[in-house]
């Protein structure tokens, strides 16, 4: 089912402040597939997005999207950042914010058309938003805030979906929901998805590949075929188990590594210190 | 027709050159604060649409000094002011509180030498109070074009950079991901503020400025869900204000107290108080209706 690749992201260092936030990340993303993004708080996430935007320079390695060399504003890519919860006196109704997502970095005057308003409606449906339409986006709850954002970021006929921790402050049911419907747009607009997460279980029902992050450093292939005790225990540098609970995966990384107390929040089960 | 509300427009009010020339600026200024107000609203600007009026104390007492109107004083000390901050970075939150103490401090210290001395040198009991709570009345006939060019750059400037100052006020991630250079375009929104504000200073006084700027568009904002119309229903807002404070303060001469009318930005800045007041009606309606609902 793998289509053709989409992003290559080819032994990528950078640092920042004097500090190796990520060293030697090489992967590829495929159209139509669904690529999770895990890793602990401070794993580099959102650092790594930033490099696939153009925002962050790689002091080494280059990115690659849908075989070009990446550009500062590049109409391939949707980006669904991260913790965001507009206003709710923002004048913006849902359609307005997704409409926004077709032209919006382009000076002058708008020109209102029937195509226009058409592509934001269609885009709304994909994402089951029509519903609330209507409404203010600020008003809206965070779940349904996110697939309004989804659908900003589709309207533009993107290759690659990039969402930072979409399922951060969501409830269970919703980021259930969330995850379903990236799936279905991987699928059936045949555009790469790739969205980061601290937590790996809502993502191993639908991801086609994974990402995993540790101390800067990734591997990346099937979920399956990563989330092992012997895969991570090289990634992390020191042994980690990997164990399988009634269908979820915990993974449990000692603290000694980084040190950081995130490094805990990861597995479901703390270990002990 | 002037002939049918002879009652209210009391003998001469359309004949009076200082009358067209209020109305004109009071117009204009109106229109373009509408718009401006609100992207300042939407973006949480507000502090520093009032320091650019503050600041705007400072210049206009100035220009006073130097026997210039006070417009050109209000407009170079709020670009000033944007180029500082825009510098400085005082836009975000942490910086606010000391630039906003010390800068502003400083500056009004300033125009409390100046007011003193407009006052003294140039004998000019009037300055202090033209400058701090405007006098549109007294606004010459040959500052309109000067207006007109102001409000004309900053209506442009902000048509120009509407749909990405949109995106980066919604989010500024998302909008430097799409390319937008978003430092710059929040610049040219702070220069098209800042000749917003010194209009709005000519037109009610640099410390009222922010009213006329800030309510009418915080009103539209509570009654429309639409930027566009926001922005229509601000403008419409504003020129209602400026045209009833100005047929109220000319009526005012007849009022107790006979022989002294009452200043026009007293009339404008009340009535743009009330307009934020009534527009927060529907939504306490609603509330009322859900509570009784509930209960």
């Amino acid at each position: 089912m793998s289509g053709e690749e989409v992003l290559a992201v080819e032994h990528v260092h950078v640092r920042l402040g004097g500090r190796t936030v990520l060293e030697d990340v090489s992967f590829q993303i495929r159209a139509g597939e669904f690529t999770g993004l895990i890793g602990s708080n401070g794993a580099g996430k959102t650092t790594l997005f930033r490099v696939v935007l153009g925002l962050t320079p790689a002091s080494r390695g280059r990115v690659l999207v849908a075989g070009g060399a990446r550009t500062r504003r590049n109409p391939l890519i949707g980006y669904v950042p991260q913790k965001f919860l507009l206003d709710p006196d923002m004048p913006l109704r849902a359609r307005d914010l997704v409409a926004l997502g077709i032209d919006a970095h382009r000076f002058g005057i708008a020109r209102p058309s029937r195509a226009r308003r058409e592509r934001a409606e269609e885009m709304l449906a994909a994402v089951d938003a029509l519903d609330f339409a209507d409404a203010r986006v600020g008003l809206l709850s965070g779940g349904e805030q996110q697939r309004v954002l989804i659908a900003h970021a589709l309207v533009g006929r993107p290759r690659l979906l990039l969402a930072d921790e979409p399922l951060a402050n969501l409830d269970l049911r919703s980021a259930d929901e969330v995850v379903a419907l990236l799936a279905r747009i991987a699928r059936e607009q045949r555009i790469a998805v790739f969205i980061s997460a601290h937590e790996i279980n809502p993502l191993l029902p639908v991801m086609d590949r994974v990402v995993y992050l540790a101390g800067g450093r990734a591997v990346s292939g099937p979920a399956q075929e990563v989330v092992r005790s012997d895969v991570l225990s090289r990634l992390y540098g020191h042994h980690v188990d990997v164990l399988h609970v009634h269908g979820r995966v915990i993974v449990i990384a000692g603290a000694d590594e980084g040190l950081e107390g995130h490094e805990l929040r990861f597995p479901a089960v703390e270990p002990s210190s | 027709m002037s002939h049918l509300l002879a009652p209210v427009f009391e003998t001469g009010f359309f004949e009076s050159d200082a009358v067209r020339t209020a109305v004109i600026v009071g117009t204009v200024v109106a229109l373009v604060a509408g718009a401006l107000g609100v992207f300042t609203v939407m973006r949480g600007q507000s502090f520093a649409a009032e320091a650019f009026g503050d600041i705007g104390t400072t210049g206009g007492s100035g220009a006073f000094l130097l026997g210039v109107g006070p417009l050109p004083g209000f407009l170079a000390s709020g670009v000033l002011a944007a180029g500082a901050m825009e510098l400085v970075g005082i836009q975000r939150a942490r910086g606010r509180d000391l630039a906003t103490g010390i800068v502003l401090g400083a500056a009004l210290g300033l125009a409390a030498l100046f007011l003193y001395l407009d006052s003294t040198v140039h004998d000019t009991t009037g300055a202090a109070v033209t400058i701090l709570f405007g006098s549109i009345f007294t606004i010459a006939g040959s500052t309109i074009p000067l207006v007109a060019i102001l409000a004309g750059a900053a209506a442009a400037i902000l048509l120009v950079i509407h749909r990405p100052l949109l995106l980066s006020t919604v989010s500024p991630e998302i909008a430097s991901a799409r390319g937008v250079p978003v430092r710059l375009v929040g610049a040219m929104y702070l220069l098209a503020l800042a000749a917003t504000v010194a209009l709005c200073a000519l037109t009610i006084g640099s410390i009222l400025s922010t009213a006329l700027l800030i309510g009418p568009a915080a009103a539209a904002l509570r009654a429309t869900r639409r930027p566009g119309r926001a922005i229509l229903l601000a403008g419409l807002l504003g020129v209602a204000a400026v045209w009833l404070g100005i047929v109220l303060a000319y009526d005012s001469y007849y009022w107790p107290s006979r022989g002294n009318a009452w200043p026009v930005s007293f009339f404008v800045v009340t009535i743009v108080f009330c307009l934020y007041l009534l527009s927060g009606v529907p939504a306490w309606r609603q509330r009322q209706r859900e509570k009784r609902a509930d209960g």
